[in-house]
């Protein structure tokens, strides 16, 4: 985009005539780490001269948690809220990738029912995530109608998350085992309401922006990167999809029942910040199309499964039963025996690849946790992505790649 | 696990270059135990090898087990190879004292971060890496937080210890 000033002539010296920015002049800006349109703490070192960017190195770890230290001093049970801070804008997912792991570990039994109960949770939680990714990049193009609309949509899911856990944001949601309590009559009712007002809305958002020339204009050569540089870069999910690789595991590795549904996964062309967006769009569209399926066959049965190691009993049968309270003093004292092992689970992520690499010893909290955090595998694309860009443009390649700061630093 | 044929181009591949090497069936996932100085030859052959074709790096990260003699250190690559939908680990073990080992970015440029990570939390040290410092820590910091050593609570207490998590 060039920007030329035809009255340079009469105006007086103003920033745009300064000496830093004129071309062969190379400006450092720091573009973070507490900037508005970073949408979280990033920091990057750019190199510009005038708008176009010649380098950038980026700075993480401002919000570093040291998670994968805290995780070898918990025990299993709380360790998912653990997982919660990682992708905060998807959090049931990678609270149902750490059950799913415990569970491989264990080598327990899961109800059917429960795994359809997860995909229908999982993929709300995709659902949120995609909106809020897809409406920030609307926001970092200048239109802000983009971003208040669909929130009232993912409010509704939150709601749906409240009646399945009582929490929004940091959900906790499940147990190793199932669930803590079954869908609620609330839950069926704001799942069917939602199931009939999203798509109508949500195409009314997609017509905000899809097919508008200056959303268009703005986003397409955006931010590319090419199959071969993303696959190098070890990308996943959404933004690996975007450059034209079918890679998701939900097809490749179904876990958790994915094999039942009928889906589509969605690929793009340039890897561009347009494909990006509509890869999400399109995921968004199909993800419904796996809760319709999923909560049409809902199977019968318990909405637990037998894990009485893992599960903590009910109150009531806490005071009244001996065989639960022996469980429960178990679980609470961490006399639970845990088999050694050593297992690797992933499940597609809002981001991708969300992988747990599980040690045990046998001990009450694993011996090595290490989280496969997508965004912190794919960020390192970034500079290679922007170079030779303008700003405008390095702020929407950021916000369209989706990058989470807790899953970055963890 | 992996099918058959498979495992047996695996393993003809990989003992007939790489005569040191151990397979390792037990995990949910096959692994390799390779020598360090190995483990960069070794990643190129399971990459470029038309039959194998491990052709992503999903993970690597290092594991501190401070109880073995001179193998206190050991390295895990994920690899996956799309072509067989087949994971496998590669590992190398180290010594504590020198944990020197090649790295693997020029076969795959994402390896950079997770490699700087691996060195800001364990210390081991990659060769040849473009850029090896800390990542997720401050640069000032004197060691390794990820080694078992270091108590995740101040040590002085004495209410959380090893009993309460299995370990005596």
């Amino acid at each position: 985009m060039k920007v030329t000033n035809t009255n340079k002539t009469k105006t007086a010296p103003s920033f745009f005539d300064s000496k830093e920015t004129i071309d062969g002049d190379i400006a450092t800006i720091n573009f973070g780490p507490t900037h508005p349109a970073t949408h979280g703490i990033f920091q990057n070192i750019l190199k510009v001269d005038g708008e176009k960017i010649l380098s950038s190195e980026q700075t993480v770890g401002y919000i570093h948690r040291a998670f994968e230290k805290l995780a070898e001093r918990r025990p299993y049970n709380q360790i998912a809220p653990i997982t919660d801070r990682l992708n905060y804008c998807s959090s049931p997912i990678n609270n149902m990738g750490w059950h799913m792991t415990v569970e491989k570990l264990i080598g327990a039994e899961i109800p059917k029912r429960v795994e359809y109960m997860r995909v229908i949770i999982m993929e709300l939680a995709r659902i949120a995530d995609h909106l809020i990714c897809n409406s920030v990049v609307g926001v970092d193009t200048g239109a802000l109608t983009s971003f208040f609309y669909p929130f009232n949509q993912r409010e509704k899911i939150y709601e749906l998350y409240e009646e399945v856990c009582g929490a929004r944001l940091t959900t906790n949601i499940g147990r190793i085992g199932g669930f803590e309590r079954d869908f609620s009559p609330e839950f069926h009712a704001k799942l069917k309401s939602f199931l009939k007002t999203f798509p109508k809305e949500f195409e009314e958002f997609d017509s905000l922006l899809a097919r508008n020339r200056i959303f268009m204009d703005r986003t397409k050569g955006a931010g590319p990167i090419s199959s071969q540089r993303a696959l190098d870069y070890s990308f996943s999910g959404p933004n690996l999809r975007a450059t034209g690789i079918d890679y998701d595991i939900r097809a490749m590795k179904p876990y958790s029942s994915y094999e039942d549904f009928d889906f589509i996964i969605p690929v793009g062309v340039n890897g561009d910040t347009y494909d990006r967006f509509m890869v999400r769009q399109e995921e968004i569209r199909q993800s419904v199309r796996i809760i319709e399926q999923a909560y049409k066959n809902l199977p019968e049965g318990s909405f637990k499964g037998e894990v009485p190691d893992f599960y903590l009993p009910p109150k009531e049968d806490v005071y009244n039963n001996m065989e639960a309270l022996i469980y429960h003093f178990k679980i609470v004292m961490g006399e639970t025996e845990i088999p050694e092992g050593e297992i690797y689970h992933c499940v597609e992520g809002g981001n991708g690849e969300l992988g747990f690499y599980l040690i045990s010893d046998g001990g009450r909290s694993p011996y090595r946790l290490q989280f496969r955090r997508p965004c912190f595998i794919y960020y390192q694309a970034y500079p290679e992505m922007i170079t030779g860009s303008s700003i405008s443009d390095a702020v929407l390649t950021l916000s369209s790649m989706n990058i989470i700061a807790g899953e970055l630093d963890a | 696990m992996m099918n058959d044929s498979l495992k047996i181009t695996l393993e003809n591949a990989l003992t007939e270059k790489f005569p040191s090497v151990e397979f390792n069936y037990s995990a949910d996932e096959p692994s390799v135990v390779l020598p360090a100085q190995e483990i960069h030859e070794c990643i190129q052959f399971l990459k470029t090898n038309d039959a194998l074709c491990f052709n992503y790096l999903t993970l690597l990260g290092a594991v501190h087990y401070p109880d073995r003699p001179n193998a206190e250190l050991c390295m895990v690559y994920h690899l996956h190879s799309w072509k067989h939908n087949q994971r496998i680990r590669v590992k190398a073990n180290l010594s504590i004292e020198s944990p020197e080992i090649d790295s693997i970015t020029d076969l795959f440029t994402g390896a950079n971060w997770l490699e700087r990570e691996t060195y800001d939390f364990f210390g081991v040290k990659f060769n040849k890496h473009p850029n090896l410092k800390r990542i997720l820590n401050e640069e000032s910091m004197a060691y390794f937080p990820m080694l078992k050593e270091y108590h995740l609570e101040d040590e002085t207490r004495e209410d959380k210890d090893d009993r309460f998590f299995g370990r005596f």
